[in-house]
C-alpha cells in the first residue's frame, strides 16, 4: 500500500492516510474490480475502465457502446448504469494523461451512435420521438453533475478532506458551480419536455407541485437516515484513523524501543554499551516525539513539516543540525551532550561550517576533559547565531597546547576565521573549558 | 548538598508520577541524601495526587508533567488554591517546551528533567523549598526562547512582566549554557543571592505575563 500511495501527491500526510482509508481494499480484490478509468476518461471513464477490466483495447469498448446507442439507444443506459455501480480509481493509476485524438475520436464514436439511432428510428417510425429528446438532454446532465461529482472526489484525494460530505457539493471553483447548475438545469429540462409532452398544457402546474411535494415529503422523512449516514461515515473514519495511529506507534515501539531492550539484555555485561544503547535509544525516540516533524508535534505541524521538507534544503534546520552533531559525539565517545538551543533558522554554509567547529569542541571536550558531561548551548539571534560548548572537566593551559595538535587550530579556528566567525577559549587547568564560536548570519556582518 | 546545616530539618517531599518504577527509582534516590530530604508519600494519578498532598501537606511536591486525565497541570490547577504554602517542581522527560512552560505558569516553581542526578535532586528540592527557582538549562533555553524579540511576536502589553531586563536574559544565557548559581555569580560579579532574586524575577514573569499565550508560544517558535 505504502508504495502506491507515496507516488501520488505531496500534500502532506493527512492526505496520504486519507487515500489508503479509500483504498482499504486487499490488493487481490483491487484489480479484479471494476472501476472506472481516470487515465481514459470522456464522460465517467466507464469505457477504459471496462476496457482494463476485459483486458481489451479501449475503442473496442467504445465502438461497442456506439452501435449499442445504435440499437434502442440501450448503449447511454447501459453505461450510466455502469457510471453508477463501478468507483472510481484512484488517482495513482491515472498517471497518463489521455490524448487529443482519443478524445475526439470517442466524441465522434458518440456522435454516430446518436446518429445512426436517430437514422434508424426516424427511417422504421417504431419508437416514439418523445422519447428519445429528453431522455439524451437527460442523461447529459446527468453526466455532468455526475463528472462534478467524481471531481469533488479526487480534490478530496488531492487535499485530504477530513468530512466527506462537504466535499461532495461544497468548495470547488466557480467553474466546477457553473457546470453543477448548468447540469442540473439539462436534468430538469429533460423531465420537463418528458412531461410537456405528456402532460396537457393545462394540468402543469399541478404536476410540478405534486412532484415538488413528493421531493419535499421524501426528503423530510429521510433527513434522520441522511444524518445518520454522515456520522456513521465519519465516526467510521475517525476510528479507523485512531487504529491507524495505534499501529503506527505499535510498529515504532517495536522497532526501536523493544529491539533496544533485546539488545540492552544481551549486553548485560557491558554497562559502556548499555549506557549508550540507552542513549542513542532515548535520542531516537524524543526526536521522534518532540523533533520538529515529530508525533506529539501534531498533524498539523508533521504536514508542515513534510511541505518544508520538499523545499532543496540540504540539511534541514540549524536545530536539527546542532542535534545530530550532539548524537554522533554522544555515540563516538560515550559521553553525555546536553544541548539547548534557542531559535532556529534554516542552514547555510556558514552555519554548517559552524556546527562543524562545535562538533570539533564537543569531541575535544568529550576526549580530552576527562568528564562524562558537555553543555551545548547555541543561541539563534537575528543577526548572529552563537554556539557555546562548555565541560567542567580539568581544562588545560592554551599556551601548552604542542604544535602538532591540530584540532582548535585548524578544524575551530581555521573554519570559523574562513568563513568570518569569531572564536573565544575559556580554559585554564582545572577550571573546565568552554569554547564559544560566533557566526554572522549574513555576509554583510563579517566587516 | 555539599554542606548540610546541622539543625535544619529535612524536606519533606511527595512524589507524583504515574510511574511506579520512577516512583521507586527517586524515592531510593533521595533516601540517600535522608538528612536533607524525606519522601512522605508518593500517588500515581492526579486524583491520588490531591488526596495525598491535602493528606500529607508536604513541603514539596515532585510532580511529573505528563500523566493521564490532566497531568501535572491539573494536580497544580487543583492543589494550589487551598494549599499555597506546598511548592511544586516539575520532574518530567518532555522535551516539549508548550508542556513545561504549561506548568510552570500553573505555579512550580521550576523544571528539572529526569535524567538529573540524585545530588542535584536533592539539592533542588532544597532550593525550592527556601523559596528560590529552580532552572535546568533546558528550561532557561525555552523561557528564552519565549521572551526573545521576534518578528510576528505578540506586541508587549506589560513591559514589566514582558520583556526580561539585561540581566536577567544574561543570568538565563549563562544557565543554559549549564552554570551553576555560583559560577554565574561569579561570572557576572554578582552574589549567589543576586543570582537568585533575577531567578526569581524571570520565573515569576513567566508565569505572569500574558505576552505569550501558550498555544501563540508555540506557533511562534517556528518562526526566525
Amino acid at each position: 500500500m505504502a508504495t502506491r500511495t507515496c507516488a501520488c501527491d505531496h500534500s502532506g500526510v493527512s492526505s496520504q492516510q486519507l487515500v489508503e482509508e479509500e483504498n482499504a481494499t486487499p490488493e487481490v480484490f483491487a484489480d479484479r474490480r471494476l472501476r472506472r478509468s481516470g487515465a481514459h476518461k470522456i464522460a465517467g471513464g466507464v469505457a477504459g475502465g471496462l476496457a482494463e477490466h476485459l483486458n481489451v483495447p479501449v475503442i473496442w469498448v467504445r465502438a461497442g457502446f456506439t452501435v449499442l446507442t445504435a440499437i434502442g439507444f440501450v448503449g447511454p443506459l447501459a453505461y450510466v448504469l455502469l457510471w453508477m455501480f463501478a468507483a472510481q480509481a484512484p488517482p495513482e493509476e491515472r498517471a497518463s494523461e489521455m490524448d487529443a485524438k482519443e478524445r475526439q475520436q470517442g466524441i465522434a464514436l458518440l456522435a454516430l451512435g446518436i446518429g445512426l439511432f436517430m437514422v434508424i428510428t426516424v427511417l422504421s417510425g417504431s419508437l416514439a420521438q418523445w422519447f428519445i429528446v429528453p431522455t439524451t438532454v437527460g442523461i447529459g446532465g446527468a453526466a455532468l453533475v455526475w463528472r462534478e461529482a467524481d471531481e469533488a472526489q479526487r480534490r478530496k484525494w488531492r487535499d485530504g478532506a477530513r468530512t466527506g460530505v462537504t466535499g461532495f457539493f461544497g468548495e470547488g471553483s466557480a467553474k466546477a458551480r457553473l457546470r453543477m447548475i448548468v447540469g442540473v438545469l439539462l436534468v430538469c429540462g429533460g423531465v420537463g419536455l418528458f412531461l410537456f409532452q405528456q402532460v396537457s398544457p393545462g394540468l402543469v402546474p399541478p404536476v410540478l407541485i405534486a412532484i415538488l411535494a413528493t421531493l419535499v415529503g421524501v426528503g423530510v422523512i429521510t433527513v434522520p437516515w441522511w444524518l445518520r449516514l454522515v456520522r456513521d461515515l465519519d465516526d467510521e473514519r475517525s476510528a479507523r484513523i485512531r487504529d491507524q495511529e495505534r499501529e503506527e506507534i505499535a510498529a515504532h515501539l517495536h522497532d526501536s524501543v523493544l529491539q533496544t531492550l533485546a539488545l540492552i539484555q544481551k549486553q548485560a555485561e557491558s554497562p559502556r554499551e548499555v549506557v549508550k544503547l540507552a542513549r542513542s535509544q532515548e535520542r531516537q525516540l524524543r526526536t521522534w516525539l518532540y523533533g520538529p516533524t515529530g508525533y506529539g508535534r501534531g498533524r498539523a505541524a508533521a504536514a508542515e513539516a513534510n511541505e518544508a521538507a520538499d523545499a532543496p534544503v540540504t540539511f534541514g534546520t540549524l536545530h536539527e543540525a546542532i542535534a545530530v552533531a550532539c548524537g554522533e559525539v554522544e555515540d563516538t565517545f560515550d559521553v553525555s551532550v546536553e544541548q539547548v538551543v534557542v531559535g532556529d533558522c534554516p542552514m547555510n554554509v556558514r552555519l554548517t561550517a559552524l556546527v562543524q567547529a562545535a562538533r570539533e569542541a564537543i569531541v575535544n571536550s568529550a576526549k580530552h576533559s576527562g568528564v562524562g558531561e558537555v553543555s551545548v548551548y547555541a543561541e539563534i539571534e537575528p543577526d548572529t547565531v552563537t554556539v557555546f560548548v562548555r565541560d567542567r572537566g580539568k581544562g588545560f593551559d592554551p599556551e601548552q597546547v604542542p604544535d602538532d595538535r591540530h584540532g582548535l587550530a585548524d578544524s575551530i579556528r581555521g573554519r570559523m576565521d574562513r568563513h568570518g566567525g569569531k572564536v573565544r577559549l575559556r580554559t585554564s587547568p582545572g577550571e573546565g573549558t568552554e569554547v564559544q564560536l560566533e557566526m554572522p548570519r549574513k555576509k554583510e556582518a563579517k566587516a | 548538598m555539599t554542606t548540610p546545616e546541622q539543625d535544619r530539618k529535612p524536606v519533606r517531599v511527595f512524589l507524583v508520577d504515574d510511574h511506579a518504577l520512577f516512583r521507586a527509582g527517586v524515592r531510593a534516590e533521595l533516601a540517600a541524601h535522608g538528612q536533607d530530604v524525606e519522601v512522605v508519600g508518593e500517588a500515581g494519578s492526579v486524583g491520588e495526587a490531591v488526596a495525598g498532598i491535602e493528606h500529607h501537606h508536604p513541603d514539596v511536591v515532585l510532580l511529573d508533567v505528563h500523566m493521564p486525565d490532566g497531568g501535572g497541570a491539573e494536580v497544580l490547577r487543583r492543589v494550589r488554591p487551598a494549599n499555597p504554602s506546598v511548592v511544586f517542581l516539575a520532574l518530567s522527560v518532555s522535551d516539549a517546551a508548550e508542556d513545561v512552560i504549561a506548568v510552570i505558569r500553573g505555579g512550580a516553581r521550576g523544571y528539572v528533567t529526569k535524567t538529573i542526578s540524585s545530588q542535584e535532586l536533592a539539592k533542588s528540592v532544597r532550593r525550592v523549598a527556601e523559596g528560590d527557582a529552580v532552572f535546568s538549562p533546558r528550561l532557561a533555553g525555552f523561557v528564552l526562547d519565549a521572551f526573545s524579540e521576534r518578528p510576528g511576536a505578540a506586541p508587549i502589553a506589560d513591559p514589566e512582566l514582558d520583556l526580561l531586563t539585561p540581566r536577567e536574559r544574561e543570568v538565563l544565557r549563562l544557565l543554559a549554557r549549564g552554570y551553576a548559581y555560583k559560577e554565574i555569580a561569579s561570572e557576572l560579579f554578582i552574589s549567589v543571592k543576586t543570582v537568585e532574586t533575577h531567578v526569581s524575577s524571570v520565573l515569576r514573569k513567566t508565569q505572569l505575563s500574558n505576552r505569550y499565550e501558550l498555544s501563540r508560544w508555540a506557533t511562534d517558535r517556528r518562526l526566525v
